[in-house]
């Protein structure tokens, strides 16, 4: 024990903590930045194919998203399994897309209008029928911009 | 000066906890998504029906997807990994083939799907058909200016760009293989 005796009065000193909520800050900040809100639930299962001829949507505010998928689990008792499409939060038709991108013109300033493009987040084994009817849409409604939502893949 | 105290001192050491507390809600709320995709520019809708042009067909490279998710190129069966190759060689039609294009000015794509084509198909094949063109342009970006396009000021871009545009025509897709 005598070995320890020596060691007596000179306690580690406590370690300040005063730093702490500056170091926490840092990381909100951070977060606060990154953090995008999104602002509706996917309904939808949606696992974009991989390519490498990608281009990056620079302002989310110019940017619709439409989601083509199988329903989730918990929906499939009411929309069935067949393959739908999502707008905004909730599952829609072919023939709603116009009112949906009118909604989202109108949050956009005039003078910015003509570079809205469409996101289409379509799941990989999805066939190209609905995906056709959508672009009809799109293309009827002279939405012309539009995004195949895809994951990098290197070559 | 003798009723003057010393402010009490602030007790700091609940503001980590309250950092914490707005630190775990963006923790939850956030998304990092990195928005990428192919960008397609969909040709204008007019209900009136389109004009027939006639092509001179070595200029066509016509691409069909069945829902069988097999490729059918000029008449020929072909493998998706040997589409870049065999459409860059169309386009820039490097041993002035009589059957391929004149000038890749001329040259257009042409893809044609089933609405029972699988997605993840398609935009393979939309990937490889733009890929064979990002490759061509930085090639003779690299030629001309020694570096690849994306380094090249905007004019030289553009210059490059307008010698090899990228046009693919998209028909109506045929009804087979349609699921439900």
């Amino acid at each position: 024990m005598g070995k320890f005796a020596s060691k007596k009065g000179k306690e580690m000193p406590a370690i300040s903590t005063a730093s702490l909520p500056d170091i926490i800050f840092m990381l909100l900040f951070f977060f606060m930045v990154v953090t995008v809100l999104r602002d509706a639930e996917l309904m939808v299962s949606v696992n974009t194919p991989s390519a490498t001829e990608l281009t990056k949507l620079e302002k989310k505010s110019l940017v619709n998203y439409i989601y083509i998928g199988r329903p989730m689990k918990k929906w499939q008792a009411l929309y069935g399994t067949s393959p739908q499409m999502q707008l905004g939060d909730k599952f829609a038709s072919v023939e709603e897309i116009p009112l949906f991108l009118e909604n989202h013109k109108i949050t956009v300033p005039e003078n910015q209008r003509p570079s809205i493009s469409s996101s289409l987040k379509v799941d990989g084994e999805v066939t190209m029928g609905i995906v056709g009817d959508v672009k009809l849409a799109l293309r009827k409604a002279n939405q012309l911009k539009v995004n195949y939502s895809a994951k990098t893949r290197s070559n | 000066m003798a009723g003057r105290r010393k402010p009490p001192e602030i007790n700091a050491s609940s503001m980590a906890d309250i950092a914490f507390l707005l630190l775990i809600f963006f923790l939850v709320t956030t998304t990092i998504v990195e928005d990428k995709g192919v960008l397609v520019k969909l040709p204008p809708w007019s209900s009136e029906p389109p004009e027939t042009q006639k092509m001179n067909t070595r200029n066509v490279y016509s691409v069909l997807v069945n829902a069988e998710n097999q490729l059918l190129v000029r008449g020929e069966p072909m493998r998706l990994e040997d589409l870049r190759k065999n459409t860059k060689i169309f386009i820039s039609n490097p041993d002035r083939m009589p059957n391929m294009a004149e000038t890749p000015t001329k040259a257009i794509v042409s893809l044609k799907n089933d609405r029972g084509t699988k997605y993840n198909t398609y935009l393979q094949v939309y990937n490889e058909l733009k890929a064979a063109y990002n490759e061509l342009r930085d090639e003779l970006a690299n030629k001309r200016h020694g570096k690849n396009l994306e380094f090249c000021t905007s004019a030289q871009q553009n210059e490059i760009r307008s010698e090899l545009p990228l046009v693919i025509s998209e028909a109506e897709p045929t009804n087979f293989g349609e699921e439900n």
